[in-house]
């Protein structure tokens, strides 16, 4: 079976997930193998994921936990008291 | 989160809702950071997500025992969270119109940015400020309820059925939404970050 390069990028997702039936994977694999516009596409894809995923990209704000243990604490306490 | 896990946290939730209530200290701490990432894309600003991410907590904590056992307590929370920042998003008055009248999910495909090469950018790129602040603007300017499964999904790494569940939608929503979300930042992100990191020419070579 061959797809065009419209469709292989509805699979991207799927693909990336290994979720694709085995059939569809082998097509869009294939597709891969020939297609360098695809190739890139899901090249970028994947390592934009890896990069969004790093946790240095979204980061806690300085003392963040502190004060919500304080908070909690204070919450706690009166728990007790009540 | 391995079935280890999750019955030591049954456990926790267990002895806490007993008297032992300063665990609940421990109970939060691997959801902090979820939770305030949650609270982050819909308030966009730092003191806003921290104060919604800290309501929930309370809030999580007061409701505990209304916590049903097979449930998990990541989605029971991350679902606290998020009716805390809609809730403080809608008091926020006139907040951003969202258009209602048509099913998000029906919107017609998403096509990436085309290129012909991609050069490998390593993950210690993320060290440079500017490219953070390219990610991170990048997923902050997605819609709402793409940004939302996006996040839970690919940076808190939920699985497909705890997202649903965390967001109340069906996971096929997910799925799709999350493709869309994807394909979204390849088409905002791959010519920046192709730019930004491209290697300098020597100042003697052809220009
Ligand atoms: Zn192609």
């Amino acid at each position: 079976m061959v797809i065009e390069c419209k469709h292989v990028w509805t699979y991207i997702s799927d693909y990336l997930d290994g979720t694709l039936s085995e059939e569809i994977r082998v097509t869009v694999q294939k597709h891969l193998e020939h297609c360098e516009l695809c190739s890139a596409i899901l090249d970028s894809t994947r390592n934009i994921l890896v990069l969004t995923a790093d946790d240095r990209v979204f980061e806690l704000p300085v003392g963040f936990s502190e004060r919500l243990h304080q908070r909690l604490e204070e919450e706690l306490k009166q728990k007790k008291g009540s | 989160m391995t079935l280890q896990e999750q019955q030591g946290e049954a456990e926790l939730i267990a002895a806490i809702l007993a008297g032992e209530t300063q665990l609940y200290h421990d109970l939060i701490r691997p959801y902090e950071r979820p939770v305030y990432l949650l609270a982050l894309s819909y308030m966009k600003n730092e003191t806003d997500a921290e104060d919604v991410a800290q309501e929930a907590f309370l809030k999580a904590f007061r409701h505990l025992s209304s916590f049903r056992a097979d449930a998990k307590f990541s989605t029971w929370l991350i679902s606290i969270a998020l009716n805390e920042a809609r809730g403080r998003l809608r008091r926020q008055t006139a907040a951003r119109t969202e258009s209602l009248d048509k099913d998000p999910d029906e919107e017609g495909a998403v096509s990436p940015a085309l290129l012909r090469d991609w050069r490998e950018i390593p993950s210690e790129a993320v060290e440079r400020g500017e490219i953070r602040d390219l990610l991170r603007k990048a997923v902050e300017t997605l819609p709402e309820i793409y940004r939302e499964v996006f996040l839970l999904r690919d940076v808190e790494e939920l699985n497909i059925n705890e997202t649903a569940e965390a967001l109340n939608i069906s996971v096929s929503a997910v799925k799709v939404r999350l493709h869309r979300a994807r394909l979204m930042l390849q088409k905002y992100l791959a010519p920046q970050l192709k730019s930004v990191t491209k290697p300098k020419r020597r100042w003697f070579a052809w220009s």
